[in-house]
């Protein structure tokens, strides 16, 4: 009788058990929860930027948004910012490479939340948002014109837009149409029978194309996702909403934050560290592999419109940036820009040529860990099953913009 | 009969060694090549924090006070607190700064530099910054009155 009523208290005892565990099973420790709110949007604070005084000014902006739109701001008069950076597409162009009047050697960037970042592009050779904006408009590839050519589109079509904001054009007589410092040796040597102040003037009016730019930009942010709903929800009530994340997305969650490693760079409102970092994908010319941050760093530390420079509005000692830049490490070989994940379902294909495919691939990559071929890959294999890798991409759909097309947000094809 | 059953133990013996030689050549290999700085381990929990900690050569106690906690992706200023072995302050000394994470087989993702120092023993290091989450070595050569020496401090981000 004794042991039969002891059986029946075990055994309710143990279903309790069950059942308490089933509730609280997406209970979330307070450290969890500390590091998810260190994720969620609401902690992003817009750095100031000290290189460009206009970089908050609206007038300039509006201004920046026009020149982003300009095709005649290229030497064919068929390429402009948007034409890589689409904003019906987040702001960059789904191709392995970008494309402007000829192919660049990486993908296009996205540039939501660019402002946020010290180095520009995936190499980092830049240091502000606005000498960013210069690099493709000289580039042979991209925009392929010239500084002589990009004042005197200003001075022709923007001339009182341009003087509410930086004040008087300078005189541009006697400037031809094509002449810059590029690899065009026409364009260069027009450029070199220019007298000093010539270039001066040609390139102040440049540099401020470059800092309009920068001030719209500026103004690019990406949008409230599922997960910031879910986080933000968790960190008031100490609960996790329902039905705001998925179970395979709050498992994805999970082993991003944990077993998969992701936010050792993934980490912070953007999901980057801003840094950069050898991950051993493969080249996409294996003949001729990139060495990204190690070229990046020397180049942006002799850049000629850096925060250093006379075209920037810091003074020396707000170039932190540079002043404690490491650029002759060799672990910068084969090192790129740690991209943002936010809506990152949205922007295949992956990596800074375009490698990957599809999120899936990219799981693969990071799961495998193969070695680099150019430097030494800081990956390590991670064991993730079949099951735990397909949770993982579908947690990274939920960091879409919420106002974004649904279709948008698919993953791409199943790879397991 | 006899002897080839005794050959066959001979031959059973060194094919035994001989797998075993070879797994014990494998396991030294295998070894050799992980001990790469993927598997470095983490020291115990007590090695870890801002001090005060002894330098190696047991000449100098340093002790790291951070004006805030340190944070990741920010850059940061960081001041260093030497002092000798009788608990005096050191001022004068050179110091410089080196450190990464030992399992990602890099350094520190900035080159920070002393700026100032303070007096008291005090000396500010500007240019920190933390880029990723784990276990990262903030390591200082100090060359002062007691001699050069060395001090790691693990730091968990």
């Amino acid at each position: 009788m004794r042991s039969k009523f002891t059986v029946s208290i075990l055994a309710s005892t143990l279903l309790l058990a069950v059942y308490d565990a089933f509730l609280h099973a997406e209970e979330w420790t307070d450290d969890q929860i500390r590091e998810l709110s260190s994720m969620s949007l609401g902690e992003l604070e817009l750095p100031p930027d000290p290189t460009n005084k206009m970089s908050g000014d609206s007038a300039a902006a509006a201004f920046g948004q026009q020149l982003f739109f300009d095709e005649r701001l290229s030497s064919n008069g068929r390429v402009s910012c948007a034409s890589c950076h689409d904003p019906a597409q987040g702001f960059q162009d789904g191709q392995p490479l970008g494309t402007g009047v000829g192919q660049t050697a990486r993908r296009t960037m996205p540039i939501a939340g660019a402002a946020y970042s010290p180095f520009l592009f995936w190499d980092g050779r830049k240091d502000s948002l606005w000498s960013q904006a210069l690099g493709p408009l000289e580039s042979p590839v991209e925009h392929g014109g010239t500084r002589a050519q990009y004042a005197q589109v200003v001075a022709q079509h923007y001339e009182a837009e341009y003087e509410q904001i930086f004040g008087a054009l300078p005189d541009l007589t006697g400037v031809p149409r094509v002449a810059g410092p590029v690899d065009d040796p026409v364009a260069r040597q027009a450029w070199n029978q220019l007298t000093e102040n010539q270039r001066d003037s040609v390139t102040g009016v440049f540099v401020n194309i470059g800092k309009a730019i920068a001030a719209y930009e500026r103004q690019i942010l990406p949008g409230r996702s599922r997960f910031d709903d879910f986080v933000d929800t968790l960190v008031a009530t100490g609960r996790a909403p329902i039905g705001v994340l998925s179970s395979d997305e709050i498992a994805g969650l999970k082993l991003f934050t944990g077993k998969a490693n992701c936010t050792q760079c993934h980490n912070g409102p953007l999901f980057t560290n801003n840094d950069f970092h050898n991950t051993g994908v493969p080249p996409r010319l294996a003949s001729s592999p990139d060495s990204g941050r190690l070229i990046g760093a020397s180049d942006v530390l002799h850049d000629e419109f850096n925060c250093r420079s006379r075209w920037s509005d810091a003074s020396p000692e707000q170039c932190v940036e540079l002043e404690y830049l490491v650029a002759d490490s060799p672990t910068l070989q084969g090192a790129f820009k740690v991209p943002s994940l936010r809506d990152v379902a949205t922007r295949a294909p992956y990596m800074h040529a375009g490698q990957l495919a599809t999120l899936p691939d990219v799981l693969v990559h990071y799961n495998q860990a193969p070695p680099a071929v150019i430097g030494n890959s800081e990956l390590v294999p991670l064991g993730l099953t079949d099951t735990e890798l397909r949770q993982v991409v579908a947690f990274l759909a939920s960091l879409t913009d919420s106002s974004r097309h649904a279709d948008a947000t698919r993953p791409g094809r199943q790879a397991f | 009969m006899k002897t080839s059953a005794l050959n066959g133990n001979v031959r059973h013996r060194h094919r035994f060694l001989a797998t075993m030689l070879g797994s014990i050549i494998v396991l030294i290999a295998t070894v050799g090549y992980t001990a790469s700085s993927h598997n470095i381990s983490r020291p115990a929990s007590k090695e870890f924090g801002q001090g005060p900690r002894v330098s190696l050569g047991r000449n100098y106690m340093a002790t790291l006070e951070a004006a805030q906690p340190l944070r990741l992706r920010k850059m940061q200023t960081v001041r260093v607190r030497i002092e000798d072995v009788a608990g005096h302050p050191v001022d004068g000394a050179g110091i410089t700064i080196d450190g990464g994470m030992p399992q990602h087989g890099h350094g520190l993702p900035t080159r920070p530099r002393v700026t100032r120092n303070l007096g008291g023993g005090i000396y500010e290091i500007e240019g920190v910054r933390f880029n990723m989450g784990g276990w990262w070595q903030f390591k200082l050569a100090i060359s002062g009155p007691a001699g050069d020496d060395s001090v790691t401090f693990n730091l968990d981000l």
